[in-house]
């Protein structure tokens, strides 16, 4: 019987399995299927990585030990999500309308966008952690071993450090395949979520797999289960009373603040309406994990032999009974409670590293020209990336260095006390306008610390870290200092005294320094959108640009969204402020999208930097406002209404002024038509006769002499047919009297034709391009269009500036659209200028070239009559046309 | 807060609702009295003091608590948007 | 040796013709093609006369002769200005710009010879 290969095996296809599952789930939701993705069953179901390794086997060897205590895990988080209307929905909430990336991004948010604040939750989210990743390293090694023991053919035991080497390694890989493939939060993780809930439906069923086995299998039936219960070590309700509230209360606060929660709960979010749901569903998933604990230690006590763990009656009692496809079973609960733990912890704190800690750093050593300049979204990427990797592997080394065994086990409880010192903070940040950044510091920094003395250093054993004397007379030899009895508080269960003392101390530091200290203008103005997320959904004025330079924040903002990203979310703006193109007004409403849009992908502190850096001082001027308007929402709301008059006649008035500027600018432009269709006729006319005179009346012209004018005259005069050409061609277009020759070919071939014919990448000009795109077959007046590329190719050539020139061709498809955009890297065409560029005989400067200018207006035309269009694209560093083209062409024509 | 004081009798619906966001606010203080009723058996002779006994009033308990937030958040629909400002004082 | 002419212009079909016609009449010809440093050229070659084209990449005609007759050493050389936008505002212009005479493109190369001989007496 080779159980442990079977096992391997089963444990093999299992992951596969999950990454097939979150692999599929990806793709859908790129293509826009799978509505379920978005139910609020999963949502449900992916809150259940509450429940990890440590409930899954723990919870029985808890209640082996203590009865019915550990209810108090389940309990908590039950009564936090029945109350889901106090607290939950508002995290939630600011969450969405914040995009909040992480528990240290709302916590920053709040209190002012401090990075300070960030790092700080940050680290102890980190020292929370790392201890409770490597337990569920060791649970799945423990359990490992379990069978490996148990199956008598396996000649030697698997090593336990490489076996938890691999799970960490295998484990680093998903998180990093599947949790960092968007950047930005708001593209929630679909595949990692859809894994999540598969693993949860799984250990639900393993653990009631396990519980009807033991209830009716082992015991016989209710009955005799009940009767076994009575008769073992723990038939007695005894269960002191300050661990029953202290236990409930601390998991309930865990539950709130745990980063990985805070993952699942908010930030993957898709719908405040599955909340609804989850609150009512998930307390019933936990009711039905903790239903068959009871029962499967009792029946553990009594069957297995003296000495068993009770940590691993979950597993044990089926592999004793014989029964190893449930033992497999039970495996792979246990194997999937640990595993969705580490990976949503380690996507969460890797998150909240990349965003707090190394982009801040990277961003201040590059000086801020890396906002520009620099390509902050694989910067983003990999320091998430490299975070993922290093989280897992600091669990995996605590792992090594504690050497696991039991002072590990005790570590579930140590880490919930740690990350619950948020809560006050956390809290008091939602409902209270009057905490202040340096109140949640130093209620953070207090609580941090006395749980670190009282609890997280104890816990290695005494004498192992902090000395025995420290526990026997205290710090410096002062008895009420002694960590397990602080200020004389003796004979208290020692967890218990840990969380009452942190939470004690964290909330009146936090409370007091609140009281006294003055909060800058930016944390009120958070403050009160927090704590009234659900009175104002839109918000008061925080930046004011005008400085601001848009095309900066675009080439900014593509650097870190993603070009098509930024196109379309600049343009919808510019849209939404009536305005034509790319570019919008850097308004107030305008940058504060922005930068909430930027903190979806670098957190909340770094995006409000990136921004501050471009527009300037603006900072000040909110601060005034501020000042000025918070202390009463009437005059807020009043000057909120003038500011957004005010900020109505000023666009209104931007929007006269650019019809203005671009109707003098045309009619400067119709005025020079006469005398510009006069000079471009006149100069080939001047060649002509000159050499015409010249050949009639000199003599002695040698023959090359002859042959050369006459030549010249030749070209000349195909370049006066040539203009008189466009101008027909440009006035027919114009008149749509065009007739379109419809044909169906390949773009790539048509590009293939025009750069042909503009002389491809001869000289040292180089044409880029990306030819498995261009597979699409089109159906339009293919001369028409060769017509336009022509241009933009020529174009390109004849005026990009850079010292080795080069012509990007990209073609891209969004939604029923074709998109080729034609970049070069010259140094592009001046703002002013951008608007003009399509006009009749405009051309850029006064630059002496072949054409008359009238190419890119019969592009313009061309293009309208083919049903799409074509643009000039800013922030692109050079000069960047976009072609836009209907893919189903059949209604192209007019 | 500002509270531009609102209608004094409201409708049917909106009454109904009101009173639904009261219930979705009561019911975690319920549930942390029913959970703490456990406690006060404490040193009681049996057969109070049994852990089958304890387990089977906790299971109840948890049982009522899920389903009465499922009934509350059956009436809390998704049409919180217009008077979210009650939501929150 | 003839006289120094310097041809300011910038379309090289144009710039072969004039200097045709007029090296084979015995003038020393010299030419420069963009508007940015036409004064240095001005100066660099002394010329005796300056042939102008009006629109000139980077700077226009009428601003070059702002320059040169801004110069002490060549604020009496005889400038003859070309231009192929043949309005008559265009010819004021000129002419208040300092431009000794005034041609429009297309032009007779008889025409020409003549503007220079009278311009620069032999």
């Amino acid at each position: 019987m080779a159980t442990l290969n079977v096992l391997i095996l089963v444990c093999l296809s299992y992951v596969v399995f999950l990454f097939a599952i979150a692999f599929a789930a990806d793709r859908a939701a790129l293509h826009g299927r799978g509505t379920w993705l978005h139910s609020p069953l999963i949502y449900t179901l992916s809150l259940s990585i509450y429940c990890t390794a440590w409930t899954f086997y723990g919870a029985v060897g808890f209640a082996a030990r203590s009865g019915l205590e550990y209810l108090t895990i389940y309990l908590g988080p039950t009564l936090v999500m029945i109350g889901w209307w106090w607290t939950l929905r508002k995290m939630v909430r600011i969450g969405r309308s914040q995009r909040i990336t992480s528990i240290a991004d709302l916590i920053s948010s709040r209190y002012g966008k401090s990075n300070t604040l960030a790092v700080f939750v940050t680290i102890l989210a980190v020292v929370g952690t790392t201890p409770y990743i490597a337990l569920q390293l060791q649970s799945v090694t423990l359990s490992f071993a379990t069978f490996a023991e148990a199956d008598l053919t396996s000649t030697s035991l698997p090593n336990r450090q490489s076996t938890a080497f691999l799970v960490a390694v295998g484990l680093a890989l998903f998180t990093i395949l599947f949790g960092t493939r968007n950047l930005d939060v708001n593209e929630r993780h679909h595949g990692v979520v859809m894994a999540i809930a598969l693993e949860a439906v799984v250990k639900l069923f393993a653990l009631l797999a396990v519980g009807v086995f033991v209830v009716w299998g082992l015991a016989g039936g209710v009955e005799q289960t009940l009767e076994r219960i009575n008769a073992s070590e723990i038939a007695r309700w005894e269960v002191p009373t300050s661990r029953w509230i202290g236990l409930t209360m601390l998991s309930a606060a865990a539950f709130l603040c745990l980063p990985r929660m805070f993952q699942v709960m908010v930030v993957e979010n898709e719908n405040e309406g599955h909340l609804r749901t989850a609150a009512w569903a998930f307390p019933a998933y936990l009711m039905l994990m903790s239903l068959f604990v009871v029962p499967i230690a009792a029946v553990g006590l009594d069957v297995l032999p003296q000495g068993s763990n009770p940590d691993l009656f979950v597993l044990t009692l089926p592999l004793n009974a014989g029964r190893d496809g449930l033992a497999i079973l039970s495996f792979l609960g246990g194997f999937s409670s640990a595993t969705s733990m580490v990976i949503v912890a380690a996507i969460a704190l890797s998150t909240m590293v990349s965003n707090h800690v190394v982009m801040p750093i990277w961003l201040h050593l590059t000086g801020g020209t890396a906002v520009v300049s620099g390509d902050v979204r694989n910067v983003a990427l990999l320091a998430r990336r490299l975070s993922i990797a290093g989280i897992v592997l600091l669990g995996y080394l605590y792992l090594q260095l504690s050497g696991g065994g039991t002072a590990l086990a005790a570590i579930g409880l140590v880490s919930f006390a740690g990350v619950a010192q948020f809560l006050p903070a956390l809290m008091g940040g939602l409902v209270w306008r009057g905490a202040t950044r340096l109140g949640a510091l130093c209620g953070l920094g207090v609580g941090f610390a006395v749980w670190m003395y009282c609890l997280f250093l104890p816990s290695f054993g005494s004498s192992s870290i902090l000395p025995q004397t420290l526990f026997d007379h205290g710090l410096f030899g002062m008895s009420w200092l002694r960590p397990q009895a602080l200020f004389g508080v003796e004979g208290m269960d020692q967890v218990v005294h840990a969380v009452m003392w942190s939470m004690l101390l964290n909330t009146a530091s936090f409370v007091f320094v609140s009281l006294v200290s003055f909060p800058k203008p930016v944390e009120r103005l958070q403050g009160a959108q927090f704590v009234n997320v659900f009175q104002h959904s839109a918000t008061a004025g925080s930046w004011s640009g005008g400085l601001a330079q848009s095309e900066d924040l675009m080439i900014m903002s593509q650097r870190i969204l993603g070009a098509p990203e930024a196109q379309a979310f600049f343009a919808a703006a510019a849209q939404r402020q009536g305005l034509a193109g790319y570019l919008p007004e850097p308004s107030p409403d305008f940058l504060q999208e922005l930068e909430r849009e930027l903190s979806g992908s670098v957190g909340a502190a770094t995006a409000h930097a990136m921004i501050s850096q471009i527009v300037g001082g603006a900072t000040v001027s909110v601060e005034d406002l501020m000042a000025v308007a918070d202390e009463t929402a009437q005059i807020m709301e009043y000057s909120n209404q003038l500011e957004a008059k005010s900020q109505e006649q000023a666009r209104t008035a931007r929007q006269l002024r650019e019809a203005n500027e671009k109707l003098t600018q045309l009619s400067v432009q119709k005025d020079g038509f006469l005398s510009q269709i006069s000079h471009e006729l006149r100069t080939p006319m001047t060649s002509i006769r000159a050499f015409s005179e010249i050949l009639r009346d000199t003599e002695d012209l040698s023959p090359e002499e002859q042959s050369k004018y006459s030549s010249i005259i030749h070209d000349e005069a195909i370049r006066l047919t040539r203009l008189l050409d466009d101008l027909l061609d440009l006035s027919v277009l114009e008149n749509g009297q065009v007739v379109l020759n419809e044909h169906k070919g390949c773009l790539e071939d048509l590009l293939d034709r025009a750069v042909a014919i503009t002389g491809g990448g001869a000289g040292n000009f180089a044409i880029r391009r990306e030819k498995s795109a261009e597979q699409v077959v089109l159906l339009t007046d293919l001369d028409r269009l060769a017509q336009v590329f022509i241009n933009l190719i020529a174009n390109a050539r004849k005026y990009c500036d850079a010292d080795r020139p080069e012509l990007t061709i990209k073609t891209s498809q969004k939604a029923d659209r074709l998109l080729v955009d034609f970049t070069d890297n010259g140094s592009g065409i001046p703002t002013d200028q951008q608007t003009v560029i399509f006009e009749k005989f405009s051309r850029i400067g006064q630059t002496k070239a072949g054409g008359a200018g009238l190419g890119l207006a019969i592009c313009r035309e061309i293009m309208a009559r083919l049903g799409g269009g074509i643009d000039y694209l800013p922030g692109q560093r050079g000069a960047s046309f976009r072609v836009t083209l209907p893919l189903n062409s059949q209604n192209a024509t007019q | 807060m500002k509270s531009k004081s609102g209608p004094v009798f409201l409708e049917r619906r909106t009454y109904r609702r009101r009173r639904m966001i009261d219930a979705a606010r009561l019911l975690p203080v319920l549930g942390i009295i029913l959970v703490s009723i456990p406690l006060l058996w404490n040193g009681t002779p049996d057969p109070h003091t049994r852990t089958t006994y304890a387990m089977f009033y906790l299971f109840v308990v948890w049982i009522i608590l899920v389903a009465l937030s499922a009934i509350i958040s059956r009436y809390l629909g998704p049409n919180e948007s217009d008077e979210q400002s009650l939501g929150d004082r | 040796m003839g006289k120094k002419v310097l041809l300011i212009e910038d379309e090289p079909n144009i710039i072969e013709a004039v200097s045709f016609i007029l090296s084979r009449d015995g003038w020393e010809v010299k030419t420069h093609s963009n508007g940015h440093d036409a004064i240095m050229a001005v100066r660099e070659r002394a010329p005796d006369l300056i042939i102008l084209d009006v629109m000139l990449p980077g700077k226009s005609g009428f601003d070059i002769l702002h320059e040169i007759r801004a110069d002490e050493d060549h604020a009496e050389t005889p400038v003859l200005m070309l231009t192929a936008r043949g309005q008559l505002k265009d010819r004021e212009m000129a002419e208040r710009a300092g431009a000794s005479r005034y041609m429009t493109k297309p032009f007779s190369n008889a025409e020409v010879l003549d503007a220079v001989r009278s311009l620069v007496p032999q």
